[in-house]
């Protein structure tokens, strides 16, 4: 009778646990795996912070000040801006390479059209951001109609932008001065604010603003979940009846528009217009991506990581600067970062 | 002839010399447990993408409720009220519960949050998540905010028949559920499935489990050669009746036809 009841009971507990869906009894290692895929953005905000304290201690108040911290922020306001838009794509397990080259086409469009056309300024920006859109959407329709690898894509529309863009400027620089006395509103975005020794840049208020207004979209609209739908699974997405060729169009367009942005943003910084600006966006834009915790493999990842992921090579290579330290110390150690960073991606992923 | 919930009369699919589909008919009454069986290549798949907007049959007519339907894609059979649950399931690890459930059709906030900013009501999702879960008596979830991927087999399984029954208001159509789930998972789903029907639904039921399908089939549908061969109640003939059918040892004369 008590063998039966016994068999009973087991028979019941293990019913329950066939419809549980709790699973709560993880190991430690498993429960931080899990947390850390529902917060993908916590490492590199630990990280931040950590490279922050150890740099502070080194080098002192020179680096705790509002003049060293805010110059960080306008430091890494132009790789921030590209990173959300690489992050955009990457989420959709795409990648674009041409990210610097639509940005600096763009900013030569935008001088060129006020200095050689003589559109007012306001037109000429308005033609620059729209050509980033353009290239986006072309670079989305032969990813999402053609089907073509968004790698090979993007390398080509990388050359293409590049060499269009040094083919239409001819090289040539215009100069901050020009650019200042006839067409002012080109640089608005070099505007500073300051705060006693902080010094806040209009472009940097523009990232800020960006990587909040889009992880709004990416968390909180369907379009944004379509995003990650897609990166994750794209056939189960169009079978739960997501436009994927829609959404895929609109990421590389709202991404070739987020890059000419950071054109304009990129004239207020130099204060010129210069062809050779930003040769190596891309790169540096996948590596705040990578290190911010977004998984190349799509799906997975927040933009307030890859926002952190910039500011972490932004410390990195003002901290060793202050150092004194050789420049290749800061590739070195961003190059081990970045080997972590998917690391522990990969680690999560297995483990959840 | 019966009333029935979907029909189709003279499906014909033909991928270049391939005839996938010959003259294929087909009906669901409401209410019912169909099962639709066959050898593989019989071409069981290319009836059910047609029935779920999949594919579009070169010739022949899809009638649902006595009226003739043109699906162009899979969303647009959903429109129509007729659900499908791929073998594949069709989720996004990475996301949650509730966001799979409503991925494709999620609900915005009312007044301006949703309209102009486009927000999301979540809070209203997971509750409908939540209640759809547990009329279907699973309702031991609790958190409905777990990704998938951190449910085992049949729990997924679980998720996908709890969407495809909260939304497929006239057909639900499963294949292959409990294909790739161990016994103990698989009577969870089988019980899942009766669930959904005493809850009105009619469902189609395309297993490779004899015993399943005679376990809760109403009916069963033989497939071969790119067509109905009979349709046979599980209470009048054997499995190996069944089998003998689908592999041609066997002639529906041989065996009593279901009204």
């Amino acid at each position: 009778m008590p063998k039966a009841l016994d068999q009973e009971n087991l028979g019941q507990s293990e019913e329950e646990s066939v419809a549980d869906f709790s699973g709560f009894n993880d190991s430690f290692g498993t429960r931080v795996a899990h947390f850390l895929h529902n917060n993908p953005a916590t490492v590199p905000l630990i990280v931040l912070i950590a490279s922050m304290v150890i740099f502070g201690i080194l080098n002192g108040s020179r680096f705790f000040s509002p003049f060293a911290l805010t110059l960080i922020l306008q430091q890494v306001s132009i790789i921030g801006i590209i990173a959300a838009a690489q992050s955009l794509v990457i989420l959709t397990a795409g990648i674009d390479l041409s990210v610097g080259a639509i940005m600096v086409l763009s900013s030569v469009i935008m001088g060129k059209f006020t200095f050689d056309l003589g559109l007012p300024p306001e037109i000429s920006a308005l033609c620059g951001l729209l050509c980033g859109t353009l290239i986006g959407t072309v670079n989305g329709m032969l990813v999402a109609f053609v089907k073509l690898p968004p790698f090979i894509v993007t390398l080509g529309m990388w050359q293409i932008a590049l060499a269009a863009n040094f083919l239409y400027s001819g090289s040539e620089v215009i100069r901050s001065q020009d650019i200042a006395q006839q067409a002012a509103f080109l640089q608005f975005f070099g505007g500073t604010i300051r705060i006693g020794g902080a010094a806040i840049t209009y472009g940097v208020i523009f990232m800020l603003g960006l990587v909040a207004v889009l992880s709004y979209v990416l968390s909180q609209t369907a379009w944004g979940r379509h995003v990650y739908a897609i990166g994750d699974d794209p056939e189960a997405a169009e079978l739960s009846g997501v436009n994927v060729k829609f959404t895929r169009v609109s990421v590389y367009a709202l991404a070739g528009l987020i890059c000419a942005f950071a054109g304009w943003v990129l004239i207020g910084r130099l204060g010129s217009v210069s062809p050779q600006a930003g040769q190596l966006s891309n790169i540096e834009s996948i590596t705040a991506v990578v290190i911010g915790g977004i998984s190349l493999f799509g799906g997975r990842g927040s933009l307030a990581g890859s926002l952190f992921g910039a500011l972490i090579v932004g410390v990195f290579t003002l901290g060793l600067r202050l150092l004194g330290a050789d420049v290749q110390w800061t590739y070195l150690l961003i190059g081990i970062l970045i080997i972590s960073a998917v690391t522990v991606d990969q680690y999560i992923r297995k483990s959840v | 002839m019966s009333q029935t919930v979907l029909s189709a009369r003279g499906l014909t699919k033909r991928y270049g010399r391939v005839t996938a589909m010959d003259n294929c008919d087909f009906d669901l009454r409401p209410g019912e447990i169909l099962a639709v069986i066959g050898d593989n290549g019989a071409g069981k798949s290319t009836l059910i993408k047609a029935l779920s907007g999949a594919i579009r049959p070169d010739q022949g007519e899809i009638r649902l409720e006595g009226k003739v339907v043109s699906f162009g894609s899979p969303i647009h059979a959903r429109e129509h009220g007729i659900e499908t649950v791929y073998q594949t399931l069709a989720m996004s690890p990475a996301l949650s519960i509730a966001d799979n459930m409503f991925m494709g059709r999620e609900l915005r906030k009312p007044g301006l949050m949703g309209q102009v900013f486009r927000q999301l009501d979540k809070k209203r999702m997971r509750q409908i998540a939540r209640e759809k879960l547990s009329a279907l008596g699973l309702m031991t979830i609790q958190n409905i905010n777990q990704t998938v991927e951190t449910l085992s087999g049949g729990q997924r399984q679980g998720v996908a028949v709890a969407r495809a029954a909260a939304f497929g208001s006239n057909v639900v159509i499963l294949d292959e559920p409990t294909a790739a789930l161990g016994v103990k998972e698989s009577r969870r789903v089988l019980e899942l499935i009766q669930n959904v029907r005493s809850r009105g639904i009619p469902i189609v039921l395309i297993s490779h489990n004899m015993p399943h399908v005679f376990e809760i089939a109403d009916r069963i549908h033989v497939h071969r050669l790119g067509c109905r061969l009979c349709v046979v109640n599980p209470k009048d003939v054997s499995m190996s009746d069944a089998v003998a059918l689908m592999t041609g040892a066997m002639k529906p004369a041989d065996v009593p036809i279901a009204s």
